[in-house]
């Protein structure tokens, strides 16, 4: 319990610097780097180096490879809603995570398991 | 337009948003952690590329936009939409990024120094996802196939 602790103040303080780094840079175009930054894989590489040594982070980190290419799919995809069909961001950001995971989990059944 | 960073945009969060975005960021994180430590590495390191701060970040821009817009005295405007389109093609460019951190992390963490590979995969992140957004923005192929988005 104290170890999910750690990783959830340890990862919100990490995502939220990348988060103001990105409010506070433009063009917005670019600040948009900051939205897909591995955040989430800083903090949880940080906290397994420490607790399982480097092989299993190393593995964690292949694994990653995979879910940033079904992130890019997620992003492509919010890039044409919001873009091109104008659909509001709130509704359109959420309703396409579950393209993430379906992209990310069908490449993990494809290659991975 | 040259890259700048305006502190000045700090004072349009309000608290409650910096909230939010550290609490998603925080169970993202603790998810993956307990993802990692139940069914495996291999599983759990998918959740590192889990979009945290994109739907947060996406619909805070829209509605600062749209409120700069209603202080303009336009109510209705898709300025907000485009803006969170732009930063969504950032995304894409910031994930392929995301690809090459994680495969330098892969290949150099079980050999080399964890922080000096950290820090190395955190620059290569950003100098290659800075690549693609420039080459995207500057080249002229790439301006001549400029899809429906503007710039707001």
């Amino acid at each position: 319990m104290s170890q999910l602790i750690v990783h959830f103040l340890v990862g919100g303080v990490i995502v939220s610097v990348f988060a103001v780094l990105g409010d506070i840079t433009y063009p917005k175009g670019f600040a948009g780097l900051f939205a897909a930054a591995p955040s989430v894989a800083i903090a949880t590489l940080s906290l397994t180096l420490a607790a399982k040594g480097p092989g299993f982070a190393a593995l964690e980190a292949r694994s990653m490879i995979v879910g940033e290419v079904a992130f890019v799919a997620y992003a492509a995809s919010c890039t044409y809603c919001l873009g091109v069909r104008h659909t509001r961001a709130a509704p359109t950001s959420l309703l396409l995570l579950p393209l993430w995971a379906a992209v990310a989990g069908g490449l993990y059944a494809l290659i991975l398991a | 337009m040259p890259i700048e960073l305006n502190l000045g945009a700090l004072k349009r969060t309000r608290w409650h948003e910096y909230l939010v975005r550290f609490v998603l960021g925080g169970l993202i994180t603790a998810f993956a952690g307990w993802v990692a430590s139940r069914y495996g590495a291999v599983p759990g390191g998918l959740l590192l590329a889990f979009p945290a701060i994109f739907p947060a970040s996406a619909t805070l821009l829209e509605k600062h936009e749209q409120a700069k817009k209603r202080r303009a005295g336009i109510s209705s405007t898709i300025r907000g939409r485009l803006a969170a389109g732009l930063e969504a093609r950032g995304a894409v460019m910031g994930a392929i990024g995301g690809m090459g951190f994680g495969a330098l992390v892969w290949k150099l963490l079980p050999q080399g120094s964890p922080g000096l590979t950290l820090l190395l995969a955190l620059v290569s992140w950003l100098a290659i996802s800075s690549l693609l957004w420039y080459v995207r923005k500057h080249h002229p192929w790439a301006r001549s196939v400029r899809s429906g988005l503007r710039r707001p």
